[in-house]
């Protein structure tokens, strides 16, 4: 039951999550999600904030019971238990870094060994020739992660005290140590600066080439697009979109999730026209009349296609507008009309 | 390597030292300071007062008696200090922390002991007509050596200059941060080391627990504490500590056999009732500090375990009152107890410790009163006939293990041991039993387990760490080793009572001691319940005469501690490191080792 044997009931997928819906009272925070992770591959999950990532995350490793729906792990079930989820081969870090902040960083790896160790308390109370041994065993796995992770040298130290991006390091390490057959990987670059992001993207390849598969959560789009072989974008709850890098870098409902709504159809342009033409109203006055290019500058291009709308703001607009010498041409259409009315 | 680091401290500490509290120059202080405590050890050995009726009798020429001799000691460790100051040879060894701060220490609490002492004397027998030329003379030395050492410079100054009296004052205290590196010894003197350490600590033990109550035992308490102090800031501690980790097999074996050397300095059984009680009281918050201290589950209402424990052997004791009425062999009234323990842990365990912190919290103490009431109760009126209610189990026989029989005086070594001598050295092999169990299960998969639970407990699900059965683990463990204690607790006690197992109340064995026992001396250590559980019982032992001032003295304390040292009193690493942000403790020796290798590169480049 532990360990999966049944693989070939799945067709060679790694994890397998299929129609997974999370309620919260009248919240529904994932609806039916399938998503599947092939052997040795990177799989990007990605959504604006609030989307339901870490949700779906503590779905698949049982933190949460999802309300509807299935994940599999290499064919066999998960459980809704934490620590069987763990033991069965998918191990994953947080979003906000969860190490044991005063265990050493020896101890924390070692902690992340406990399922793939036996010794009870009566092995640790007798110590026996097995409990040396399962003890060194899991001491030499490791530091090898270590060694991996490039924090061998810092064994000793307490976690607490390592830099933010050696603590990430180091719970990725931990979550190595139970040696998954998945990794899931919730923003593991968060708060970083290029260079780590760089260090990070070569340490979950060096992953992948060891023969784990990694589903990773990250708003640094370049990091994604650098690294996952699939990427699936999570917008509210719902699966958008899944497939190549490409393919969802140029889906346009991708870009308004991100970037906020749709530049075709009247009603939006009507708003976008009465924002910019009561955004010049409102700083016109504010800087001198000669230049008052300076509250234009920002104006989208988008604006280009809002023309001729009759939208304007109620108040006048000060006759300085006029003369404008425009980014576009939206502004000094606008104004005029505010002039008319 | 060995050699070179061992100037640099010197070589730093060297320019301009903060001056002490009092504007002298250096060397002026040190030699008033060790002139003094020559002196006032020479006191010592003159009559302080001219009636015998004070305790001690402190009337003798030549011969220093009761707290003369703490004065003695405090004056001759100052002396010692000193001199270390002003780089006698051979003596500079017993000061790689800082040489000023244990004088300044050593000679508070040399004059605090003396001019408690002589207080003490002028108020119990009626005026400072009582007192001998000697004790005046103790009495101005020892405030000259105090005058002298607060001369001395600061050994360190912690980032703060100096501003105002109370602030050099402070900054006098202050230990070094990072001591000079040992030279290296060979292993028979390390060893020889070890042994003389426990041989103080035993004496030093020894000559608390016999002090008389009242004015004798407060001297003792206030040196102690002092001297303690001193010998910590000179970076002694430190170094044993060092010392006995290096040697942990040795250090182990000279604290067990030192131990059991205290019922043979003992002459009567009036002492070692408290020596066999303290083992008790420490072998119970051990167990607790598995639950507290490695798990993290706050337990109110642990005496119970005791309790448990307590009755299942007194049931089986053979006690005339048990309504079992047969009596097991101690071996299998050992287990009875430490199983039924056991079973009442995993009864209460499995229920609450699915709740968290506080909640657990209030469901332990309430189970904790539960035990209590219930045992009330089975008293054959309002329930079965089982514990025989309020009046509780009496005569419970003593032990009897292949033919010995504790209740009697047996003659060892030549010295005679009684009833609670027996006891007591029964007890060292239980407590040296739950000393085993408590290392061996810390440094193991299930003890970080435990501690990763204490650390984040989703984490350490998410690790694969059934945090249910591991909690329930620990519960289960700690409830047996109190009932191991609490079989022997029967025995000694020969009566047991559910008024015993109280959650507060003046006398030691409650759950609120035992927890401030853990708490004070350390949580998820091994000597500091140990250490926090001896100073728990023998303190209240000792001061009878406080009366209802009792408690109200030891909330206080705690709540001194609380604010001074929250780590307790022998801190985790891992809890200095927690409480103590700023300090840079917990950098392991090979980067400083790389450091000191750098610095020294440097000095020989540059030269």
């Amino acid at each position: 039951m532990t360990t999966p044997t049944t693989v070939t009931k799945s067709n060679g997928a790694v994890l397998e999550a299929a129609g997974v819906t999370m309620r919260f009272g009248g919240l529904t925070a994932v609806r039916a999600v399938d998503l599947t992770v092939a052997p040795g591959e990177i799989v990007g999950l990605i959504g604006p904030n609030g989307a339901g990532k870490t949700t779906f995350f503590n779905c698949l490793t049982g933190l949460y019971t999802p309300t509807e729906g299935t994940v599999s792990y290499k064919g066999t079930r998960l459980s809704h238990k934490p620590h069987l989820v763990t033991q069965t081969g998918v191990a994953r870090t947080f979003q906000n870094i969860r190490l044991f902040a005063n265990m050493t960083v020896l101890e924390n790896v070692l902690v992340g060994r406990h399922t793939r160790t036996k010794e009870g308390l009566w092995s640790a109370l007798l110590r026996g020739p097995g409990f040396k041994k399962a003890e060194r065993g899991s001491e030499a796995r490791a530091m090898e992660l270590l060694e991996f992770t490039g924090l061998a040298a810092k064994r000793d130290h307490l976690a607490r005290n390592l830099p933010y991006g050696e603590q990430r390091k180091l719970e990725i390490a931990r979550a190595l140590a139970s040696e998954p057959g998945l990794l899931l990987l919730d923003e593991p670059t968060a708060g970083m600066n290029p260079q780590e992001t760089r260090a990070t993207q070569n340490l979950v390849l060096a992953i992948r080439d060891q023969g784990t598969a990694v589903l990773v959560i990250e708003h640094d789009m370049r990091f994604i697009f650098n690294l996952c072989d699939r990427v699936a974008v999570l917008v509210q709850g719902e699966k958008l979109i899944e497939g190549t890098a490409e393919v969802v870098q140029a889906d346009e409902r991708v870009i308004a999730a991100y970037l906020g709504t749709p530049f075709e159809g009247a009603p939006g342009d009507e708003e976008a026209a009465e924002v910019d033409a009561a955004e010049a109203h409102a700083t016109a006055p504010r800087s001198a009349a000669p230049q008052p290019a300076d509250a234009a500058p920002t104006e989208p291009a988008a604006d280009g296609t809002a023309s001729g709308t009759s939208a304007a703001p109620g108040t006048s607009a000060p006759p300085g507008t006029n003369s404008a010498p425009g980014t576009s041409t939206a502004p000094d259409e606008n104004a005029p009309n505010g002039d008319a009315r | 390597m060995t050699t070179a680091p061992t100037t640099n401290p010197a070589a730093a500490g060297t320019p301009a030292p903060t001056p002490g509290l009092l504007p002298l120059p250096a060397r002026a202080a040190r030699i008033i300071t060790a002139a003094g405590a020559l002196a006032t050890a020479a006191s010592t050995s003159m009559s302080w007062t001219w009636s015998s009726e004070f305790p001690g009798d402190l009337t003798y020429y030549g011969s220093p008696a009761g707290l003369q001799l703490i004065t003695l000691t405090g004056a001759l460790l100052t002396l010692a200090f000193a001199l270390a100051g002003l780089g006698i040879r051979g003596l500079t060894a017993l000061t790689p922390g800082g040489r000023n701060a244990p004088a300044l220490f050593a000679a508070l609490g040399t004059f605090a002991a003396t001019w408690f002492t002589l207080a003490a004397i002028a108020v119990q027998l009626g005026g400072l007509v009582n007192l001998e030329p000697g004790g005046f003379l103790a009495g101005i030395t020892a405030l000259i050596t105090l005058v002298g050492a607060l001369g001395l410079p600061a050994d360190h100054t912690p980032g703060t200059p100096p501003h105002g009296p109370w602030q050099r004052f402070t900054n006098s205290c202050a230990a070094v941060p990072t001591p000079r590196p040992a030279k290296q010894l060979p292993a028979w003197a390390e060893i020889l080391l070890i042994a003389v350490a426990f041989g103080i600590a035993l004496y030093a033990f020894t000559y608390g627990i016999d002090a008389e109550d009242g004015a004798p035992f407060v001297g003792y308490l206030l040196f102690v504490a002092l001297a303690i102090a001193a010998v910590h800031r000179a970076g002694l501690i430190n170094r044993l500590t060092a010392l006995t980790h290096r040697h942990r097999g040795i250090a182990l074996a000279a604290a067990f056999i030192s131990a059991a050397a205290f019922p043979f300095t003992q002459d009567t059984d009036e002492y070692t009732i408290i020596g066999a009680n303290i083992l008790i009281f420490a072998t119970v918050a051990l167990g607790l500090n598995v639950v507290v201290g490695l798990a993290g589950l706050l337990d109110l209402g642990y005496v119970a375990f005791l309790g448990v424990g307590a009755y299942a052997a007194a049931l089986v004791s053979g006690s005339p009152e048990s309504p079992l009425g047969v009596q097991f062999p101690f071996w299998a009234a050992l287990l009875t107890g430490a199983a039924a323990a056991l079973v009442f842990g995993v009864l209460i365990g499995a229920p609450t410790l699915r709740l968290r912190g506080d909640y657990l919290a209030i469901v332990t103490l309430g189970f904790g009163e539960i035990f209590r009431i219930a045992m009330l109760n089975l008293n054959g009126t309002t329930g079965p006939d089982v514990t025989n209610g309020a009046m509780g189990i009496p005569n419970i026989p003593n032990l009897e293990i292949a033919g010995f029989n504790f209740g009697e005086t047996h003659t060892v070594l030549g010295v005679p041991i009684a009833t609670y001598g027996n006891y007591y050295l029964l007890m060292i092999f239980v407590t040296a039993f739950v000393v085993l169990v408590f290392r061996r299960a810390a440094a193991s998969r299930i003890g970080r387990a435990w501690i990763a639970i204490r650390e984040d407990e989703t984490a350490a699900v998410a690790m694969g760490i059934n945090s249910f059965r591991l909690r329930l683990l620990a519960f289960a463990l700690g409830a047996a080793l109190a009932g191991l204690a609490g079989t022997v607790h029967a025995h000694v006690v020969t009566t047991v009572t559910p008024e015993q197992f109280q959650f507060a109340g003046p006398q030691p064995p409650n759950s609120a001691f035992l927890l401030a026992a853990v708490i004070l001396g350390g949580m998820g250590t091994l000597s500091g319940p140990l250490v926090g559980a001896a100073l728990l019982f023998l303190i209240p032992a000792k001061l009878d005469f406080l009366q209802d001032y009792q408690l109200f003295l030891f909330g206080l304390a705690l709540v001194l501690l609380m604010r001074y040292r929250p780590e307790g009193l022998i801190p985790d690493r891992r809890k200095q490191l927690e409480f103590h942000e700023t300090g840079q403790l917990d950098v392991p020796d090979v980067p400083e080792q790389r450091l000191s290798d750098d610095t020294t590169g440097a000095t020989k480049a540059g030269a």
